[in-house]
């Protein structure tokens, strides 16, 4: 056995490169399928327990999986906005809490979320370190943000404008960077945190820029009339939330039209959520309010019907696989013939070469199962990333 | 010590048969065995060394009658008994010189490897003057160093009985004449009987004793065997 397996694997050491490629064809083939599968199951957990843990989220009418896309994953799905008098109403009708969002806005590739404090709590994430939000301008990160961008408390991050070409709109925010959140294995963690009002001011909403009736320069000012101050561009608008300059900043507006993508909704009970769930449907309120799990269930059901599809195809290419590995054996076995008989002459019986011949093979799908189950380890740390780019 | 009486032997599907009455190989003599192709010189090594059975007659190797062994036990005989040396090496190229040189040990259990079987592989290929070139590949090597590390391989089990079936077949004059000397060297030092396949007739000379097949066939027969040599050459 041990000279059979020596025998082998000087056979396979020798054969370095022809092996690799027939041990690489195997481990994919090994691989995907199981691959895939553990992929999908992983998602299916991790994308269920999160929507499992949403019991409604409200916003306006539309694609509820969009909806719930944005709400969950903080994809860059546009939305039709709903407004913060929504929020308000539903607040008011006393069956539990809303928790607005406001995404469409990144700072470095990484997703800015505006909303309140609650959203923490409802989520329960807790710091590693930092502390909340306390003051406009704020931020806190998720931990993949944090160790991607090798970011800690302290640190600013300056979101990123929409477009480059769009001066009149989104202007870059500097904000503090008062906390980092532990990791939490779902979409939080690639997320930047801030106030909805920060988000706000991204959007051109509020600003603040240098106090015009201070300012002797005549040409800072358009127009004067009834104390309506109409500013020339050469104002200085702030891009960074100071002690100094706080007091500067100003919405335009009520802020009850200030828009909001969508909010979570957290019933006090569960006949408080049945009943608001009626008023949807009746269609008392106007927004829509979807069930994320449903809407994730239905999601998953179709990539389920693709995966079969896909189950099939692996299972043909690895029966062909298996034809053409026999084939190789069977040639190589030819063209190893006058070593095959060599060995007979010298003294080994039949059941030795077989053993030897089986060994190369042996240990030819060993190592394959080996670097297999290795991808399908380290596949386990890309959930998040296959659900991005690959389910949403 | 190695006699064979009354052989009979022919191939199925095949008209060839090899017939020898009485024929003795003495302890530690060098023979040389020589004849047209297709006169069975290959054929009767063969069957000295079990890997084919004749159909009468006897092969007795001291006590032992090979041609009555079972597979295992003419295996077994072979291994412990016989070093082969052949015209194209044999050697195999996924193993360098040492290894190539340990084989008979790593492809039957009857044999162990120790550190006496070591140090048995440098000694042979210091004697044979490529103990420099141990840890090459056959591939890496000349004609004539090919052939002393598939001489070092035959006699790394301390042969009785030395079968080589042209050995020098494939080498200029200058390694002929080395590769045999070793051959002759190594028998007159452990007593080994050589029993050599050679159409080689500069190198006759040096053998104890020749034995043509020619004689030991018909007229008729040679002169078949060499019109059928002909038309396939």
């Amino acid at each position: 056995m041990k000279n059979s397996f020596y025998l082998a694997f000087q056979y396979i050491w020798y054969h370095k490169i022809r092996t690799l490629i027939l041990v690489a064809s195997i481990t994919i083939i090994i691989f995907i399928p199981n691959g895939l599968e553990k992929l999908i199951t992983e998602s299916e957990v991790r994308m269920m327990d999160r929507a499992a843990t949403t019991p409604l989220i409200v916003g306006e009418k539309g694609s509820s999986t969009d909806l719930v896309i944005n709400s969950l994953y903080f994809q860059d799905e546009k939305l039709e906005p709903i407004s913060m008098a929504e929020v308000n109403e539903l607040n008011s009708l006393g069956f539990g809490y809303c928790i607005p969002i406001l995404t469409g806005f990144n700072a470095r590739s990484y997703p800015i979320v505006g909303t309140t404090l609650d959203y923490l709590k409802f989520r329960n994430i807790s710091f590693s370190e930092g502390k909340k939000m306390a003051s406009l301008g704020d931020c806190i990160l998720g931990y993949n943000v944090a160790e991607e961008l090798n970011l800690k408390t302290g640190d600013h991050i300056i979101s990123s404008p929409e477009s480059f070409f769009d001066f009149a709109g989104v202007y870059p925010l500097k904000m503090k960077i008062t906390g980092i959140l532990n990791p939490t294995n779902t979409p939080d963690d690639r997320a930047i945190f801030t106030d909805i009002k920060n988000t706000w001011i991204i959007m051109g909403i509020g600003h603040g820029h240098q106090d015009l009736a201070d300012e002797s320069d005549p040409t800072l000012v358009m127009d004067n009339e009834d104390g309506v101050v109409t500013a020339t561009a050469k104002v200085f608008m702030y891009n960074e939330i100071t002690d100094k300059n706080k007091d500067s900043f100003h919405f335009h507006g009520q802020q009850q039209d200030f828009p909001v993508s969508s909010m979570l909704f957290v019933p006090k009970d569960e006949k408080s959520l049945t009943i608001l769930r009626g008023r949807f449907e009746s269609g008392e309120i106007e927004t829509q309010a979807v069930v994320p799990q449903q809407v994730v269930r239905n999601l998953l059901n179709s990539i389920f019907r693709i995966k079969q599809i896909f189950d099939g195809v692996f299972i043909a290419v690895g029966f062909a696989t298996l034809l053409i590995f026999i084939l190789i054996m069977t040639l190589t076995i030819r063209l190893r013939k006058d070593e095959i008989n060599t060995l007979e002459i010298i003294g080994s019986s039949r059941f030795k070469v077989a053993g030897i011949l089986s060994m190369e093979i042996a240990i030819m799908f060993i190592a394959s199962l080996a670097f297999a189950f290795i991808l399908y380890f380290v596949s386990g740390y890309y959930v998040n990333t296959f659900i991005e780019k690959f389910i949403l | 010590m190695l006699r064979i009486q009354n052989l009979y032997f022919k191939y199925p599907k095949s008209d060839f048969q090899l017939q020898i009455d009485d024929l003795l190989f003495n302890k530690g003599e060098t023979h040389a065995l020589i004849g047209p192709s297709g006169s069975g010189k290959t054929t009767l090594l063969n069957l000295i060394a079990g890997i084919s059975t004749p159909h009468e007659g006897r092969i007795k190797y001291k006590d032992i009658e090979v041609s009555k062994l079972s597979e295992a036990e003419r295996r077994g005989f072979r291994i412990s008994r016989i070093g082969f040396v052949f015209q194209d090496f044999k050697l195999i190229n996924y193993l360098n010189v040492f290894e190539n040189i340990m084989l008979p040990y790593r492809i039957n259990a009857r044999l162990k490897i120790d550190l006496q079987v070591r140090s048995r592989i440098k000694l042979l290929s210091e004697y044979a003057g490529i103990d420099k070139y141990l840890s090459k590949y056959p591939k890496n090597l000349s004609q004539g160093e090919r052939q002393r590390v598939a001489i070092c391989r035959a006699l790394v089990t301390q042969p009785e009985l030395i079968l080589a079936d042209e050995p020098t077949g494939n080498l200029d004059p200058k390694n002929k004449k080395k590769i045999l000397d070793l051959l002759f060297k190594y028998c007159k030092e452990e007593g080994t009987t050589l029993i050599t396949v050679t159409h080689d007739h500069e190198l006759l000379p040096d053998f104890d004793e020749v034995i043509d097949f020619s004689k030991l066939l018909s007229e008729d027969e040679i002169n078949l065997r060499l019109n059928k040599t002909n038309t396939e050459s």
